[in-house]
């Protein structure tokens, strides 16, 4: 779906965090900040709530660690069973090193496949990227316009207020 | 009331050590007396130890089949069975918290390697743990020279000498690394080492608070680096001879690791419970809850650790089954009568379970009740975790608890009058640390 935003370019983190604080006090909703590295505190300047990803990890743990006890008790215990070291067929120690990777693999995997669907970040042809500048040295504050004209030339003004060194639009097609 | 909220700035905040804290570790160490001498009744006039006999003649079968030969099964050389508990469970005790006060010397040192800021609000309780270094290194050497023989079955008379009836042909092969004077030597190395950089990083630490600079801090660096190396080497040495030449017999290479991993963790849940401590007596003003997350973290990752290093070496002793390594689980799993199965159980529960379950979420490691509980359960796991370390191998089946607690009652209240004292000779806050305003600041 396409649609229109009012990017504000910021040169410094902390004018950055002061602006967001100050845009989302006078109302207004930011659709996302992009910034070069991590910026301390964005989290909780921007609202964002808590990630439900460790949610999706404990579920994918539990199948990894299904899937691994079930494999090796299925294999070594029933369905060619074997003894080795003199140990019952049904060794659960023997099974804990590879119980433990398999949960492990599948969590990590898992979480890394959910968070690239849920946030858009998978790999493809042509990536939406709001300003290149963005990965270099520049942060960028980008919020969703509505179809009202008069609303951009208030935000930039409000933006400038802030600190932005230019406020720009762009049209663009994102997830 | 404490808060956890953001602040801005840190100040110089001097400890006062109130009468009540004064008399609450007074009062530990006379519960300990109390409990030490009921636990002393109890084992010279056998009270409640109706099966000692059936028990004892159980172990001494057990020694013999796991292929101990003449002269490794129950001792009773000499010392009666409660002068023997208390050498051990002294010796048991000291070395829980001797370890426990190096690693506040080996968090400080790591942190300043690692260039670390978020700790600097803590620094000064980590300092403060290693006072006890000096007091643990004395006791340490005392039992050693006065009750060697019931703790150390290779220091035995004639164990090592051809043709004595005492003598034992594996303990006699390790007679090159285990004799008398080498051992001594070893053992002052370790604690000349521990306690010369203790000292060290403590003075540095307050030269920077009252001249300033950050001299001091790069100084800090070069030290710690050495002390780092150093301790790698000692700290892995030390639990060979201190803790494993106890089963003189047996050995594990992952040893060292086992038991560096038992101290560490404990060593930062004191550092964690002192901060928690502090924060509710209104000290600390700029600790948050930031802070207790990243400990809380360090205590969850360790945890798991520990059962990680514990698990290693339990599983390839249990596969491979040969049976000079078996005998050290037959002991602890089911031997002596099931003396020891119980508190082998809880030692896995307490140390791994819990913390695990406990410190799982985000929110946990934020909350001081929460924390303040795990950590005690950590302390008490680790201290029973060496108990299972050292009680078969010395006690066999005549151990107990009303000794063992009481003597470490009297250890902790001593520890503690000495760590608060530290604590309140200089400012909670090193004020002149370059990275103390990033601690300030830190977010998790």
């Amino acid at each position: 779906m396409t649609k229109r935003y009012a990017l504000g370019i910021f040169e410094d983190e902390d004018v950055l965090l002061h602006a967001v604080e100050n845009v989302r006090a006078a109302g207004v909703k930011i659709y996302d900040v992009f910034s070069p590295y991590p910026v301390h505190g964005i989290d909780d300047a921007l609202g964002i709530e808590r990630s439900r990803l460790p949610i999706a990890a404990f579920f994918f743990g539990m199948t990894g660690l299904s899937f691994a006890l079930w494999m090796q008790i299925y294999m070594l215990g029933f369905d060619w069973p074997m003894i080795i070291g003199g140990k019952p067929h049904i060794a659960l120690p023997a099974f804990i090193p590879v119980a433990f990777e398999l949960t492990v693999f599948f969590t990590c995997h898992g979480m890394a496949l959910t968070f690239f669907t849920i946030t858009g970040l998978y790999p493809r042809p042509k990536v939406p990227v709001m300003d290149v500048r963005a990965t270099d040295d520049k942060f960028v504050m980008a919020i969703e316009l509505d179809e009202t004209s008069s609303q951009f030339s208030r935000l930039t003004q409000l933006l400038r207020d802030n600190g932005a060194s230019e406020v720009n639009q762009k049209e663009m097609t994102t997830k | 009331m404490a808060t956890l909220t953001h602040q801005n700035s840190a100040t110089a905040e001097q400890l006062v050590v109130t009468d009540g804290a004064r008399k609450t570790f007074i009062t530990i160490i006379v519960a300990g007396v109390v409990v030490l001498i009921l636990g002393l009744i109890a084992a010279i006039f056998h009270i409640g130890e109706g099966e000692h006999a059936a028990a004892t003649e159980a172990a001494g079968h057990l020694g013999a089949s796991a292929g101990h030969g003449a002269g490794a099964s129950v001792h009773h050389e000499g010392s009666p069975v409660w002068q023997k508990r208390v050498l051990v469970s002294l010796w048991h005790s000291n070395i829980f918290f001797l370890g426990v006060s190096t690693i506040g010397t080996v968090f400080m040192a790591i942190n300043y390697v690692a260039y670390a800021g978020w700790s600097v609000m803590i620094k000064r309780i980590a300092e403060a743990l290693s006072a006890w270094i000096i007091p643990g290194a004395v006791i340490l050497l005392v039992v050693f020279l006065l009750g060697r023989h019931d703790i150390f079955h290779w220091t035995h008379e004639g164990i090592m000498d051809k043709g004595n009836p005492n003598y034992d042909a594996i303990i006699a092969g390790k007679s090159g690394f285990l004799n008398l004077p080498f051992y001594l030597i070893r053992t002052i190395i370790y604690l000349g080492i521990w306690a010369y950089f203790s000292w060290k990083l403590r003075q540095l630490s307050l030269a920077e608070d009252q001249l300033g600079g950050t001299v001091w801090f790069h100084k800090s660096i070069n030290v710690s680096a050495l002390f780092l190396v150093l301790y790698a080497v000692t700290s892995s040495m030390s639990a060979w001879d201190w803790v494993m030449s106890v089963d003189t017999h047996w050995f594990s290479t992952m040893f060292g690791w086992y038991v560096f991993a038992s101290w560490w963790v404990s060593g930062i849940a004191a550092i964690a419970l002192t901060a928690i401590f502090l924060k509710q007596a209104g000290y600390l003003k700029a600790l948050t809850s930031n802070h207790l997350h990243d400990l809380g973290k360090l205590m969850f990752g360790f945890s798991i650790f520990w059962t990680y290093v514990w698990f290693s070496q339990f599983m390839l002793i249990w596969y491979a089954n040969l049976p000079e390594e078996a005998v050290y689980y037959n002991q602890r799993l089911g031997g002596f009568e099931g003396r020891y199965t119980g508190i082998f159980f809880f030692n896995l529960i307490i140390n791994f379970v819990f913390p695990f379950l406990g410190l799982m979420t985000r929110d946990a490691k934020r909350q001081m009740i929460i924390m303040k509980i795990v950590c005690i359960a950590i302390l008490i796991g680790h201290w029973s975790d060496f108990y299972l370390m050292f009680m078969p191998g010395t006690m066999k089946a005549e151990s107990g608890f009303l000794i063992e607690i009481g003597i470490a009652a009297i250890f902790l209240g001593a520890f503690l009058m000495l760590f608060v004292r530290r604590l309140a000779s200089a400012s909670l806050v090193p004020v002149h640390h370059p990275f103390l305003d990033e601690s300030v600041h830190h977010t998790t």
